[in-house]
């Protein structure tokens, strides 16, 4: 892998949408994550027996999951989320292969490298699950979402709207003069950066679709993964 | 032979739901349903009683169906299968299939739900099954087609009895048993998604076989994956013991994979377990996990766990692997075919086994099974708990005898006290540690073995949660025999709030405890009761003899508590033994930070 095209901002921050952002300019570019590059020993996992706080590392990781699409299938796969206290920041579902009744779930998720792979493993046990992939494990993937934002109000703020739209690439799909219905696609953080800018200027309401991923490359991602490290 | 025709014969032939239901059944060599009927399932009733192929056994509560399938299963290695009614019937089931869940038992549970077009009205005795049963089974289906339903049940024998095994629900709608569809036969199944691995990867076997003949203290650390495995799988454990000459220790679900007899056996490990076994899990220096999952119960806490040694984990869960503990080699696969391939290339290389270490490693063990850890105080007077089952081992040994038991102290010391030889005759609750357990998994290996002796050990406060089915012992003929250790105290409760609680007996004194032998009689069975030490023998000779479903009712000591013990929060070799363990000792045995945890 080459780094020159992988500029790695925020791509393994904690998503947390409700914190507080610090300055909603376009300063995020600037902002380095530090080096991912581990040498301490993995972390122990989890038990019954542990009072000791616990300080391992959370890693934000995008997981791409191939179901079949039967009655229940996304129930199964939150419901192992919910069961056994993992974290979900994002969750897509459609179904991507109508012939052959598949589905993709891609989830983004927080948490230890440990929980991480337990993740992947639980996962993989469930029957309806054909394969999951580590779409943050294998590269950078390719991270997009799209967002619906409705402005309403008049004068000065109705033009700033429209002009930091532009700026944004934001495009207008439903108006009248009194509100404007944005389309936005891109980066979470782009669309959080364009969520906290509209927020003075009347904004009332937003809708976002959580995460698409595709890793970079030619190729598909792998079938069945069960690797273990 | 003459089913082979028959199966041949139905493949593609019309016919309506529940004959769907009854053909899979036998088709998959099913010989006995436990179950209870209600107004979702009568079609399928219907067709049980107008055939033989298939016996049903009728329980008096669906939870006791489902530890009865639960025990059939363990004990003939073949998949446990349930029927019972929507609402109320699935609902009762809960218990039973998390249990099953925990312990890795194959069970197929058929419930009946109310006709699709009604699901979702809260029709009468509707719930939503599937939905409930989604976290307690491995794989669930609910059936809208009558077309489907036949490769749905041949898809969940299949789910049930591949991989990790464990069980599996599907919800069958009235109307759907009604309707008429073409029933496919078993063989033209093949799962989209679900493949196991069993095959484990040879290069890692390799290093499996180089760690092994290097270690210097090993210990082979087997659960009740071995069991699961099948009897090849022990078979191949006991080779690979006497060919290494290293001790084996196992966990509560593993008894009997390896002979009690043996010099090289540990005894069980754990809270519970020996002293030998937890300082051999502490001090080694190679641990062999064969089909363990390193629970709670079995590594106390986990920083202070082996801290020494490397570790070879060999499962067919990929999720059981570095979950509890940090593995260096994890193998994934079926353990018998796993040991298969490690026995191949350790016959061909011959390595060493460095013998000298090994001497040292024994007499060190030695010196561990000196301190003589299950030692108690006999008493003329009153029977001790640890005696009574003694006793019973005494007299059952040389029998083709199958033990059950509940949950509580007795199991414990029927963990502790009673030898297993052989695998698949030992029925324990492990995971989920479900009081209620013993009675009805005994009726369950009573119907597979008819002709041997079977056993409950069991509590009184257990016993009681599940004395229903002693009615349904009766009616069919299973003479099981419910041993319990009666000491009028929920005992594992009470120890508990000894050590953890200041000796405040909350709640955990039996009071009114009812007359177990009236009980038995009440319910046309045979009452027992030994009350001194000098008459047990002959109270157990009575109850192996009488051919009749016998609650014994063996009055032991009342204050006995279970030791050893690894107190919440300590390490394997911080054990409390019983000749330390005094009052003073009890209530200070566990520390602030450990009364939090379970």
């Amino acid at each position: 892998m080459k780094r020159t095209t992988t500029k790695k901002t925020t791509a393994r921050r904690p998503a947390r949408r409700t914190t507080k952002k610090a300055a909603p300019a376009v300063s995020h570019v600037a902002d380095k994550a530090p080096d991912q590059t581990r040498t301490e020993p993995l972390p122990s996992p989890a038990s019954a027996y542990f009072f000791e706080e616990r300080h391992d590392r959370f890693e934000r990781h995008t997981l791409s999951i191939t179901v079949d699409n039967e009655p229940g299938v996304l129930a199964r796969v939150i419901g192992l989320f919910s069961g056994r206290g993992y974290n979900i920041d994002s969750l897509t579902v459609s179904e991507t292969e109508h012939a052959r009744h598949q589905s993709r779930i891609t989830i983004v998720t927080t948490g230890t490298p440990m929980v991480i792979t337990q993740i992947k493993n639980q996962l993989e046990r469930l029957v309806p699950v054909h394969s999951v992939n580590d779409l943050t494990a294998d590269g950078n993937p390719l991270e997009r979402e799209l967002a619906l934002i409705k402005i309403a109000g008049k004068g000065e703020k109705r033009v700033e709207a429209l002009r930091i739209a532009d700026a944004f690439r934001a495009e207008v799909v439903g108006a009248s003069t009194e509100h404007f219905i944005f389309q936005l696609t891109g980066r979470t953080d782009k669309i959080e950066q364009f969520i906290s800018i509209m927020a003075p200027l009347g904004m009332v309401e937003v809708c976002r679709t959580g995460i698409a991923a595709l890793s970079r490359g030619p190729h598909a991602m792998t079938g069945l993964a069960s690797r273990m490290p | 032979m003459k089913r082979q025709q028959k199966k041949a014969s139905r493949d593609g032939e019309q016919m309506s739901g529940a004959e769907m239901v009854v053909q899979a059944l036998a088709d998959h060599g099913v010989e006995h349903v436990f179950g209870y009927p209600g107004g979702a399932v009568l079609p399928i009733y219907d067709e049980i009683i107008q055939q033989d192929r298939v016996e049903h056994i009728l329980v008096r509560h669906e939870q006791g169906a489902g530890h009865a399938a639960e025990g059939y299963a363990r004990s003939t290695g073949k998949t446990g299968v349930v029927l019972v009614t929507s609402g109320p019937g699935a609902t009762n089931m809960v218990t039973a299939l998390t249990d099953a869940l925990m312990d890795s038992i194959p069970m197929v549970c058929l419930t009946g739900q109310v006709p699709t077009h009604l699901i979702g009205n809260d029709a009468f005795q509707e719930c939503d099954t599937v939905g409930i049963t989604r976290p307690c089974t491995k794989h669930n289906w609910l059936v809208r087609d009558v077309n489907d339903l036949s490769r749905i049940l041949h898809e969940a024998f299949y789910v049930a009895s591949h991989g990790r095994p464990g069980p599996v629900v599907v919800d069958i709608p009235k109307d759907v048993q009604f309707a008429t569809g073409t029933y496919t036969g078993p063989k033209k199944v093949e799962h989209k998604t679900y493949r196991p691995r069993t095959k484990g990867d040879p290069n890692a076997i390799r290093a499996a076989v180089e760690l092994i003949a290097k270690a210097k203290k090993p210990v082979f650390y087997t659960g009740g994956g071995v069991i699961n495995s099948g009897p090849r799988a022990t078979e191949l454990l006991r080779e690979l013991a006497k060919l290494t000459g290293y001790p084996v220790t196992s966990t509560l679900m593993g008894l009997g994979a390896f002979p009690a007899s043996d010099p090289q056996w540990l005894g069980m490990l754990g809270m519970h377990g020996t002293y030998e076994a937890n300082n051999v899990m502490h001090d080694c220096d190679l641990m062999v996990a064969i089909g363990s999952r390193f629970d709670d119960r079995i590594t106390g806490r986990t920083d202070a766990f082996s801290p020494g040694s490397r570790k070879i984990h060999i499962d067919i869960d990929a999720s059981s692997i570095n979950k509890n503990i940090r593995v260096d080699l994890p193998i994934i696969g079926d353990v018998a075919s796993v040991l298969e391939d490690l026995l191949t290339i350790w016959k061909a290389e011959k390595p060493k086994v460095d013998q000298a270490a090994r001497k040292a490693w024994w007499k060190q063990i030695e010196t561990w099974r000196g301190r003589n850890c299950l030692a108690y105080r006999q008493n003329n007077d009153v029977i001790m708990p640890q005696y009574a089952i003694e006793r019973l081992y005494a007299a059952t040994k040389d029998r083709d005898t199958y033990i059950t038991t509940e949950v509580g102290q007795h199991q414990m010391w029927a963990a502790q006290f009673y030898g297993f030889e052989e695998p698949n005759r030992w029925m324990t609750s492990g995971g989920l540690g479900t009081m209620g357990y013993g009675l009805p998994a005994a009726l369950g290996v009573q119907v597979a073995h008819p002709g041997s002796l079977v056993i409950d050990i069991a509590g009184d406060a257990s016993v009681l949660m599940t004395m229903q089915e002693m009615s349904t012992a009766v009616q069919h003929n299973l003479p099981i025999k419910i041993f319990i250790l009666n000491n009028q105290y929920m005992g594992m409760v009470r120890q508990w709030q000894q050590l953890l609680h200041g000796n405040r007996l909350s709640h955990s004194y039996m009071d009114s405890l009812p007359d177990f032998v009236k009980l038995a009689e009440a319910y046309g069975g045979v009452g027992i009761r030994a009350e001194k030490p000098d008459e047990l023998d002959d109270a157990i000779q009575e109850m192996i003899s009488v051919d009749k479903p016998v609650l014994f009712d063996c009055r032991v000591v009342a204050l006995a508590n279970c030791f050893p013990m690894i107190p919440s929060g300590k390490a394997h070799n911080e054990m409390l033994l019983p000749e330390e363990a005094d009052d003073d000792a009890i209530g200070k045995a566990i520390s602030a930070s450990g009364k939090a945890l379970v």
